[in-house]
């Protein structure tokens, strides 16, 4: 994961299959604060199903899905943490 | 003041109908549960739907079933560890590479570990007594209890009432009343499970969730083993396993042979790794070499990647060929015929 110009965070998941582009979602939003924002760029389109579900169950927000030629932006928005 | 303690557990989720059957009816009874599933590199769910294009639903399973329970998933890569599970089974292995015995046991284990990580108070699964030859009999489940370490913490909420009741059920966090007592390979108890708990949609996985109990699949994870001398593998060479027809021609290489768009566009992730050859003029396959072909394997291998284009009626088909820190070449090349495909190329 890298900070990008924008402010933020990016993770790269191309050429992974589901579920690692959502493992990578999965390890990388556990070390971020609440409202962080993270954009996912991944080539499996199974990500459009896979990431929406995982951020719903979760109760992070989807703020945008984008096919960018062959690629699948997705923004995030990390939601408010509560201590277990 | 107020004693109520919210009791948690975590559910092994595999995204079929029998583990959500199971959270389900601990759902129900006021239990806090989460889903846990573990990604070991051979599960079905996920890539095979992902790659081939025609495919769908594109989606997790696991995930799809936390959705419709609305519960939290966690989705752990086990990938290293389980490669200890699949070279070294104390248990054996089933018909195929499958050790299903060693592999319930790790999950358990690894569930457990989680647990006391989480502050979670139990776990579940979804299985059944008698569902599966190897690890789900009657005389195995205590085994998983004993082996994984998780012992009575350990519920099977859909066969709960034959077998010894566990620590949940003796500390009343769970009626026992309440949990089944389904035995056997039938699916009509869990098909009327789900009508009584109005769950219309469920994954029906053909064959299990795991590539390992596909004769086809480990005949290529054999192949993978013979061929480079040892019982060994990395994650990209059991996702390859999944993609494309694998033809050995000749025993020093094998060809990946894209099948399909999906599966091409899979492939051109590798081509910095491989050698890889693809038609030109015609619509056809990526193709990646596992192996060093000398200059009459490359033209073999030609022939063989112009019959599977849009050319292999053509009397010369121009197939370029890409190698590792090297310009691209051009080789033209009359397509072999069905019949010089020979079938015990296929693995």
């Amino acid at each position: 994961m890298i900070l990008n110009k924008s402010g933020i965070f990016e993770i790269n998941a191309r050429n992974l299959l589901c579920p690692l582009p959502v493992i990578r979602v999965q390890d990388a939003i556990k070390t971020l604060p609440s409202f962080t924002k993270v954009k996912v760029i991944a080539t499996d389109p199974g990500v459009k199903y896979d990431i929406p579900a995982w951020c719903k169950v979760h109760g992070h927000s989807i703020l945008s899905i984008d096919n960018v030629e062959r690629e699948i932006v997705i923004l995030i928005q990390v939601g408010e943490r509560h201590e277990r | 003041m107020n004693n109520y303690k919210q009791y948690k557990a975590i559910s092994l989720i595999s995204g079929g109908l029998d583990s959500m059957l199971a959270t389900k009816l601990i759902l129900d009874q006021g239990i806090h549960v989460e889903g846990i599933n573990f990604f070991t590199g051979f599960c079905v769910e996920g890539h095979t739907h992902a790659i081939r294009k025609h495919d769908k639903p594109k989606r997790n399973n696991a995930l799809w079933v936390a959705e419709q329970l609305n519960i939290k998933l966690h989705i752990i890569d086990i990938v290293e560890e389980y490669k200890n599970i699949v070279l070294n089974p104390q248990y054996g292995y089933g018909a195929h590479l499958n050790p299903c015995l060693d592999c319930k046991i790790f999950m358990i284990k690894k569930a457990k570990e989680w647990i006391k990580e989480n502050n979670f108070d139990f776990i579940i699964t979804g299985e059944v007594i008698g569902q599966r030859p190897k690890s789900q009999r009657k005389e195995t489940m205590p085994l998983v209890a004993t082996a994984s370490q998780a012992h009575d913490l350990l519920l099977r909420p859909l066969c709960a009432k034959l077998l010894p009741p566990t620590l949940p059920e003796r500390q009343a966090w769970v009626d026992r009343e309440k949990l089944g007592n389904i035995s056997g390979r039938g699916r009509k108890p869990q098909i009327n499970m789900a009508e009584q708990f109005g769950i219309k949609e469920y994954a029906q996985p053909a064959g299990g969730c795991c590539f390992l109990t596909d004769e086809k699949y480990t005949a290529k994870l054999q192949d993978l083993w013979d061929t480079q001398g040892k019982r060994h593998y990395e994650l990209d060479d059991i996702l390859l396993l999944k993609v494309g027809r694998h033809l050995r021609p000749k025993p020093n290489f094998k060809m990946i042979i894209g099948r399909e768009e999906g599966e091409n566009n899979y492939l051109e992730g590798y081509k910095k790794q491989f050698t890889y050859l693809r038609v030109l003029e015609y619509v056809g396959p990526l193709v990646l070499i596992e192996g060093e072909l000398s200059a009459e394997d490359l033209y073999l291998a030609a022939r063989i990647t112009a019959r599977f284009s849009g050319g292999k009626t053509a009397s010369c088909v121009k197939v370029q060929v890409g190698r590792k820190e090297s310009d691209p070449l051009e080789l033209e090349v009359k397509p072999f015929s069905a019949d010089d495909i020979k079938q015990e190329w296929y693995i």
